[in-house]
């Protein structure tokens, strides 16, 4: 064999460790899932809305409103006046639908009047993630080319209709619907910008506390490992438990202080440069949104619990870490199951996820602060309590494992069973 | 009186490797006893097991009196062992690294420990420096320090004096000679069988495992007629 092959060959031994493929498979297998669930929104995109219909205008501009939006959309109620709406709605409701859609009597008149032709939409949402919003944004689309056509005909016809309305003739009056809640004057873009602003927060301060925390914790135990201390730690009178519990403490203090150091930053980012700040958005839906003491305390415990659960689990990984070299692919897992949470929270609403991701999402433990605000608003109390107790006893298994990870030969000698694994890899 | 280690038909298996095959001894109180043998024999997991590092596989190990797997907390409340490639934390000094050590042991002695301490690893004013700067001797001089600062009942040393110059080396076997007569009970390993000869009350050969022989170190060489006991341990392999 050449050198450069020989050399070759050392290093992919070195490299092509369980430690290193098994956490690219583990990745592989979960954006495998996602794909599959963003392969649903794909369809979804290129999909008509689905909407309810109310025509009470048999005037020109309602006629020609009318036959564009059925062009353009799947219209699963139809209606003629005031009296369907209730109907219409529950029938948007129970089919999953987008919006019921009114055009009043007096359409046409007003444009002709020289004030907008109003629609009402009453908007239904089902999710408050980013892509939850597609829907509406495409009926918004079907709109906007009614809008086009009334102008296109209003230029065409030559009439005296003044040149802004002729411009924008129409305008909307606008309810949405979610959760058993009711916002008037809101449509459900303006709603998820809201609630992603209030929630956004939480997995990024998450997400540093553990990466920095849990990061400390790993290296700390490859340093020990490294410098050869651990035999002489694990030999003085001092109770395993005592060993474990203050290497948690100690990275999770440094780790709040390193992740509050980086919130003072991230906070002036989001204020200044995304126009994210609280002074931005509607007063009516904070107050909507607004938590309440007892929901502060809870999303408290939630991080709390949450927090500790991660750092015992870092405990783990770092039993295993030999050097300082193997924390990078230790940590791996720890990031990965903080951005899989974090991303599919921010653009998908856990309500509306297919069964298998809302087990992921649920199944990992750091997706729970994140969900809370949110759940909390809506006084999904279930969720959020039912999160810290799978969470809490999350925690205890991995304090438990850590533990007698600490009383076994597996701290010194390392596993036996990887070992033998290992050779017979390395041997072929 | 009752022996301070007590070992009787030890085994121990990694997996499908045998490391240690039915070992037996036994301590007594204010002895150095030596474990001897070639690298690999079982030296380092017999000490690992008697310093509640390792399970056993089967058999009975007591430190006096306590058994290391059942009574683990026990038996480290009066052990000190010095793993053979032993290191201290490199961001404390020689000093607060004695002072982190002695925390864990009775608070009314700590200041007396750490005296201890320093004066074992005599390090003069290099002991406030960072451990990091230490050469390979100032750190095995610190660690020694460590071990036997808080007058352990029984010392567990591993090669104590490997990889050290000839000077820092004799140090050493004279402050393990000097802490053996203040009552500490020594237990060493080493594959240096001269420092064995000269250090140690009795020894234990072993070999793949197994403890092929054991007794002072003048009658074994009676027995073989050996001019030194690498002469002896030659004569017991063959």
């Amino acid at each position: 064999m050449s050198a450069l092959g020989n050399i070759i060959k050392k290093e992919m031994r070195e490299l092509l460790t369980p430690a290193i493929i098994l956490p690219i498979i583990f990745l592989a297998l979960i954006f495998g899932s996602i794909g599959n669930s963003f392969g649903g929104i794909e369809e979804q995109i290129s999909e008509p809305p689905s909407i309810g219909l109310i025509v009470q205008d048999t005037d020109e501009f309602g006629v020609l409103a009318e036959g564009i939006i059925r062009n353009a959309s799947k219209v699963v109620f139809n209606g003629t006046s005031d009296q369907d709406i209730e109907e219409g709605l529950q029938h948007i409701k129970d089919d999953k639908g987008d919006a019921l859609l009114v055009i009043p009597p007096d359409f046409t008149m007003n444009i002709y009047n020289n004030s907008q032709g109003a629609f009402t939409i009453y908007w239904v949402m089902h999710g408050a993630g980013v892509f939850e919003t597609i829907s509406s944004a495409s009926l918004e689309g079907v709109i906007s080319l009614v809008n086009y056509e009334i102008s296109k005909q209003l230029v065409t016809n030559q009439t005296t209709v003044n040149a802004s309305v002729v411009l924008y003739p129409t305008q909307r009056n606008e309810i949405t619907y979610f959760k058993d809640l009711e916002f008037p004057g809101m449509s459900p873009g303006v709603i998820t910008g809201v609630l992603t602003s209030q929630s956004i927060f939480i997995p990024v301060i998450m997400m540093m506390i553990i990466i920095m925390a849990g990061n400390l914790v790993i290296t700390s135990m490859a340093f020990e490992k490294e410098n050869k201390t651990l035999e002489t730690l694990l030999t003085l009178p001092v109770k395993r438990t005592s060993i474990v519990a203050g290497k948690i403490t100690a990275a999770a203090v440094v780790g709040l202080i390193l992740a509050v150091i980086y919130m003072v930053g991230f906070g002036n980012y989001m204020t200044n440069i995304t126009g994210l700040s609280s002074g931005a958005l509607p007063s009516s839906l904070l107050d909507a949104f607004a938590l309440t003491t007892s929901d502060v305390i809870l999303i408290g415990i939630s991080l709390f619990v949450t927090l500790i659960a991660a750092l015992a689990l870092c405990m783990l990984l770092g039993t295993m870490a030999k050097n300082y070299k193997s924390v990078q692919s230790l940590i791996f897992p720890i990031v990965m199951m903080n951005l899989i949470p974090m991303f599919l929270t921010m653009f998908m609403d856990f309500d509306t996820l297919p069964l298998g991701l809302k087990i992921l999402v649920f199944g990992i433990p750091f997706s729970h602060p994140m969900l809370a605000p949110r759940a909390l608003i809506f006084n999904d109390y279930l969720l959020v309590v039912g999160g810290i107790i799978y969470v809490g006893v999350f925690a205890i298994i991995m304090i438990a494992l850590a533990v007698w990870v600490f009383k076994t030969d597996r701290l010194i000698v390392g596993s036996t069973t990887l070992r033998k694994f290992s050779e017979k890899f390395k041997k072929r | 009186m009752a022996p301070i280690v007590e070992v009787q038909q030890l085994v121990k298996h990694f997996g499908t490797t045998k490391a240690v095959q039915g070992i037996s001894f036994t301590i007594e109180k204010g002895e150095i006893f030596g474990l001897i043998g070639p690298n690999g024999a079982g030296k380092t997991t017999t000490l690992r097991i008697l310093s509640t590092l390792l399970q056993i596989t089967s058999g009975a190990v007591t430190v006096l009196g306590a058994d290391v797997t059942k009574q683990a907390a026990e038996v480290r409340k009066h052990i000190s062992y010095l793993p053979e490639d032993a290191g201290a934390y490199k961001t404390l000094t020689g000093r607060q690294y004695l002072r982190f050590i002695a925390n864990f042991f009775d608070a009314r002695e700590r200041e007396a420990t750490i005296s201890r301490g320093i004066e074992i690893a005599d390090l003069d004013e290099r002991i406030d420096d960072k451990v990091d700067t230490y050469s390979k001797g100032m750190k095995r001089r610190l660690l020694v320090g460590r071990a036997l600062m808080t007058n352990p009942d029984l010392a567990i040393l591993d090669e104590p004096t490997s990889g050290l110059d000839v000077i820092n080396a004799q140090e050493i076997r004279n402050l393990i000679k000097k802490t053996a007569g203040e009552g500490t009970t020594v237990l060493l390993s080493s594959h240096n069988m001269l420092e064995v000869e000269y250090l140690c009350d009795r020894i234990a050969l072993i070999d793949k495992g197994i403890l092929v022989e054991q007794g002072k170190p003048k009658t074994m060489m009676q027995k073989y007629n050996a001019q030194n006991i690498e002469e002896v341990f030659t004569k017991v392999i063959q």
